[in-house]
């Protein structure tokens, strides 16, 4: 690892002060990071711990919605949202092993924004909301291609509001060996209509299937899914599958996560 | 350099270590605890598995100066201070739930958060929990054994036998 500074701030404002300084790096539970810093693919000149933060934990329910604090792991957020919203509990609860899950955070996963990541998929099939220490992201707008967000140098995912839906499940191919998502589909039913999106599968990262989400708008059901298949076209070709198998994939974890949310 | 200060083992302990000190390097070369392996480096083997207030954490992927203000538990602590192995060590002896022994400092530990959270895990739940924990030897049957009689349930008879 190259040398860096380290700083463990208690507030957001002191954080926020703390990331001003040119190629300082926020960290949150370091479970990508850290080893990317061991890799030396990344030498910032200050690491920012957002873990120290009061008020950037935990799991709250307001309404309708989950307000998740940024730096909970991922573990909280499998036992405390079960209760409230046991789909996204479930996805928090599959993500790298326990020991990621209590070390790994719901911000520093989604301002990482890892092709194969979970919460990614959860985020933008729920249609949450990423607050941030300057303003507020719909998903639709967060997310910008493999490890790309509409996050500005310095700026932290404070907490997410994730709406709670009526009918939610997450299904996730895993990769055995790397723990994420070969392909993973989080489908999501709302008063207002279904969302589905799919992580692992595309090189533009996370995307909502939205053939997928007009038919289960119409008929909430595997059988509404019975003949819809994505283009291989952009689809993550590695070692560990084609474009068109994990193209396949993204139609039979689609169906997998509809059958577990009926 | 940074001042730390934390309970390892029961012990208090006060140190400086630069930013970039992973907890394991401080465990192993500050501290000469020899027991957290690191196996990997890529934060996947689960060898350096160590328990951080309570809970399992990778060692490889924290920094010594996260670990400031905490309590640290390391396989050397879970013995007891007349030496006695603590019920998963015993289990893993009795059962033969090692061989080279590279990785059982990580699958105690991970054992041990387990069977806190989860005091009667099924043999799928045992091998569910251990997906972080690598072990090139014995194939974990008799590591899924060990932590199962560790857990005082009946053995079943476990699979591939």
């Amino acid at each position: 690892m190259y040398s860096f500074e380290f700083s463990r701030p208690s507030t957001i404002d002191e954080a926020v002060a703390a990331l001003a300084e040119e190629d300082a790096q926020a960290l949150g539970g370091g479970q990508t990071l850290i080893p990317t810093l061991k890799q030396r693919l990344a030498s910032p000149s200050v690491l920012v711990s957002v873990t120290g933060i009061p008020e950037m934990q935990g799991v709250c329910r307001d309404g309708d919605a989950l307000h998740i604090g940024g730096a909970t792991p991922h573990a909280v957020v499998a036992r405390e949202a079960a209760a409230h919203f046991p789909g996204l509990a479930a996805l928090a609860g599959q993500i790298g092993d326990h020991a990621v899950r209590n070390r790994g955070t719901i911000g520093g996963s989604l301002a990482n924004n890892d092709p194969s990541a979970c919460y990614p998929a959860a985020a933008l099939g729920t249609g949450a909301t990423i607050r941030t220490n300057a303003r507020t992201i719909p998903a639709d707008d967060f997310f910008d291609g493999m490890f790309g967000t509409a996050l500005e140098e310095g700026e932290i995912i404070t907490s997410v509001e994730i709406p709670i839906a009526e009918k939610a499940a997450y299904a996730k191919f895993h990769q055995p060996a790397s723990r994420f998502a070969l392909v993973g589909a989080f489908v999501a039913k709302f008063t207002g209509g279904v969302r589905v999106a799919i992580t692992g599968a595309s090189e533009e990262g996370v995307f909502r299937w939205s053939a997928a989400e007009e038919a289960l708008s119409a008929d909430f059901s595997v059988a509404a899914l019975d003949g819809l298949t994505v283009d291989p076209e952009g689809m993550i070709a590695d070692i560990h599958g084609e474009p068109d198998y994990r193209a396949h994939l993204v139609a039979v974890m689609t169906r997998r996560a509809t059958a577990a949310a009926t | 350099m940074y001042p730390v200060a934390m309970t390892v083992n029961r012990k208090d302990i006060a140190a400086e270590v630069e930013g970039r000190t992973l907890l394991v390097e401080f465990l192993r070369e500050t501290l000469n605890l020899k027991g957290a392996h690191v196996g990997c480096d890529t934060s996947q083997c689960g060898a350096c598995t160590v328990h951080v207030n309570g809970q399992a954490m990778k060692a490889c992927a924290m920094l010594a100066v996260e670990a400031d203000g905490a309590e640290v538990t390391t396989i050397e602590g879970m013995a007891d201070d007349a030496g006695a192995l603590h019920p998963i060590q015993a289990a893993f002896r009795e059962h033969h739930g090692l061989q080279c022994g590279f990785c059982t400092p990580g699958m105690i530990m991970s054992a041990a958060a387990l069977l806190e959270e989860n005091p009667k895990p099924t043999e799928a739940e045992v091998r569910d929990h251990l997906e972080g924990n690598i072990c090139r030897c014995t194939g974990y049957h008799n590591i899924v054994k060990a932590i199962l009689a560790a857990s005082g349930q009946k053995l079943p008879p476990v699979a591939a036998e």
